[in-house]
């Protein structure tokens, strides 16, 4: 495995920055990358006029046209297999899967395909593909609409994921993946869309295999992805009432991992919860406690725990499918537990 | 189940063929033939890992339709797949070495017989997926034209595929997009251990034409008819014209795999027995050659030798190449 390189992350310099929401800070990412080259276009299921249902690519035919912003049938596998096989002839596709829960549909050209010709042609042939797709619940979209299913290319060895939480990481993450050589898939929270944050006005990217230290602490360590970021950063605003410092760390991408800042951090705090929104069995927050007992085992204060969607499809009713995700009320109860405060 | 558009064997394309050209044809057909002869006596021998699925009694289609293509044009292909590779270009001592797992093989060893690629001869992969190579000939096809090349690509993929929905999806977005792709379809009357026809409704070529893409049935062990045929289909697409469907009715004189020995309870002898006597296409072509006085016996008895003592060099090759470092084993994941 090769560490990206040619990555620039904004440094000390003072930047000018702007209020921007999170699906615009993906509008321009695309934006720019299509600007610098030529060989980067889109495809999918209504993203050319329509922009998405989630008007995250708005304008984008507009500058660029038809031929570079490709509406397609409702053919999930099948654009995501003409992808591979246009970044493999020289190519830069960002291929758009509506859905997260439609992933199940590309598996065939994602797992089998895209993720191991660069490995099963003895490092010859390269895809540098984008697949960008959702995550998360509580949209009131029941079970086929709601999945955070980012675990399961997790496990894929030759794919990349990335789990963006701000529109600032958004941005620069996925300006890397669309550099990058490699397959890579992008969960953007549907429920973050709107979201605003600070984007500088100047270029920058972020390199994928990176976690951010969203919030310094000291006594335990919140480990989360996506949409838990902001979850465990209101546990952690919570957290301050019982005086438990909590520092929130942000993996950002989940494969590559980051298990060194995460490693870290936990031995610094003696303590770390693991929330993310995919179901909790056999998932990111398990692969991640399990990192950190195996990396920390001596500087843990308590076991390690985690935190995940309830292993149930994602109900439609309110009452019950609130339920099924993690909130900032039980990561703190949780936190306050293991830090013995009550 | 009768094909309406079936050409029989004997007709003859519409200009004849050049001696250079068939003696060309016989020689890389040739080729496949005791290129897989070697193979099953690697299994046979055990020194081979794994299992292979020979390609002998296709070699008409791969080599009638890679010699109508450029060097720059692509193909994909399948776990039959050697013949193409062959076709297409790749040369047989590498071959054999990715067979046999050795850092010489055209994907040093880690992809095997079911995965040979050279992107020096536009060769995108062998597929182990049926079908699965569907979406990658399509797209390289759509890149083709979105760079502006005029290169094509063709799409190697047996009558089994046929079941897969991937397929569909892509042919519909070839005909809407006009894209430059040839959906090569060998069909050699078996899904594995099952005819085609239990497992296939309608006619084949019917559904490429539900598409709206130019569909051909063709006879696939006249090499000729194969050529010329792709020849002009392929020069279509190259013209912006759209996508094809070539259709070709063959048949695989082996098993679906080395293996696969004991045929009886899918097929007859005496229909493997008719096939082999009445229809193998390196034999048409020899006899081809013979009527219209372009080669004698004693020519072609020359060409086996040469081959032959080509195909033996480049197993010892294989057979003495050194394996990959064991440390490559995590290499190549990520580019």
């Amino acid at each position: 495995m090769k560490a990206p390189s040619e990555h620039s992350t904004i440094t000390n310099t003072v930047t000018a920055t702007r209020q921007i929401t999170f699906a615009q800070a993906i509008n321009e990412a695309l934006a720019e990358e299509m600007r610098r080259d030529p060989r980067v276009f889109v495809i999918g299921e209504d993203v050319a006029e329509a922009g998405t249902p989630f008007k995250v690519l708005s304008g984008l035919v507009d500058a660029f046209g038809s031929q570079r912003v490709i509406d397609s049938p409702i053919s999930v596998a099948g654009i995501t297999g003409i992808g591979a096989g246009a970044a493999m002839t020289g190519m830069r596709p960002v291929v758009d899967i509506m859905f997260g829960d439609f992933i199940t549909l590309t598996m065939d050209q994602l797992v089998n395909q895209a993720a191991k010709i660069h490995y099963m042609s003895g490092g010859k042939l390269k895809v540098p593909m984008v697949l960008r797709t959702t995550l998360g619940a509580t949209r009131r979209s029941a079970a086929q609409h709601s999945q955070s299913l980012h675990a399961w290319l997790s496990h894929i060895p030759g794919l990349k994921v990335v789990v963006p939480s701000t529109a600032y990481d958004a941005k620069g993450l996925l300006k890397s993946a669309i550099r990058d050589d490699n397959p890579v898939v992008f969960f953007e929270d549907k429920m973050m869309y709107q979201l605003k944050g600070p984007v500088p006005v100047d270029e920058y990217t972020i390199p994928l295999g990176v976690a951010d230290v969203k919030r310094a602490g000291s006594d335990i360590t919140l480990v989360a992805t996506s949409s838990m970021v902001h979850i465990a950063l209101a546990a952690a605003d919570a957290l301050q009432a019982s005086d438990v410092s909590a520092e929130v760390i942000d993996v950002r991408t989940t494969s590559p991992l980051d298990k060194e800042m995460i490693i870290e951090s936990a031995k610094k705090t003696s303590r770390a919860i693991v929330i993310d929104e995919g179901y909790e069995r056999y998932g990111v927050t398990a692969e991640i406690a399990s990192i950190i007992a195996d990396g920390a085992f001596y500087y843990l204060d308590a076991p390690v725990k985690r935190m995940g969607a309830m292993d149930v499809p994602v109900p439609f009713s309110p009452v019950l499918e609130d339920q099924t995700v993690p909130t900032a009320e039980a990561v703190a109860e949780v936190a306050k537990r293991l830090c013995n405060k009550r | 189940m009768v094909h309406p558009k079936a050409k029989p064997a004997s007709k003859k394309p519409v200009s004849t063929p050049s001696r250079d050209q068939a003696l060309h044809f016989y020689r890389q057909m040739l080729k496949i033939r005791l290129f897989e002869e070697q193979v099953n006596q690697l299994y046979l021998g055990a020194k081979m890992p794994g299992l292979a699925h020979l390609y002998i009694g296709q070699e008409a289609v791969a080599v009638g339709v890679c010699e109508a293509l450029r060097r720059d044009d692509y193909i994909t292909s399948t776990h039959r797949g050697h013949g193409h590779c062959l076709a297409k270009g790749a040369s047989v001592d590498r071959m054999f070495a990715e067979l046999l797992g050795k850092a010489a093989g055209y994907c040093r060893g880690k992809g095997g017989s079911m995965h040979i690629a050279d992107q020096d001869t536009g060769n995108l992969g062998a597929n182990a997926i049926v079908g699965g190579s569907a979406g990658i000939a399509t797209g390289a096809a759509m890149s083709a034209k979105m760079r502006g090349s005029d290169q094509v690509a063709a799409c190697f993929f047996g009558e089994g595929a046929l079941g897969q929905g991937l397929l569909y999806e892509v042919m519909n977005m070839a005909s809407l997009w006009k894209l430059p792709v040839i959906y090569v379809c060998e069909n050699n009357q078996y899904n594995e251990y099952t005819n085609y026809r239990e497992t296939t409704a309608g006619e084949v070529a019917a559904r490429a034409e539900a598409f709206g893409i130019h569909t051909e049935t063709i006879e696939g062990q006249d090499v000729h008819l194969v050529h010329a045929k792709s020849l002009t289909l392929v020069e279509r697409a190259r013209r912006g014209e759209g996508p094809a469907f070539l259709h070709c009715n063959t048949y695989r004189f082996h098993g679906h795999h080395v293996g696969d020995v004991d045929r009886s309870y899918y097929r007859s002898k005496k229909e493997e027995e008719e096939w082999k006597s009445k229809r193998d296409p390196v034999k048409l072509l020899a006899e081809w050659l013979h009527k219209s006085e372009m080669a004698d016996g004693k020519l072609l008895d020359q060409i086996e030798a040469e081959i032959a003592a080509h195909i033996k060099e480049a197993v010892q090759f294989a057979l003495e190449a050194p394996y990959p470092d064991p440390n490559e084993v995590n290499q190549h994941v990520y580019a």
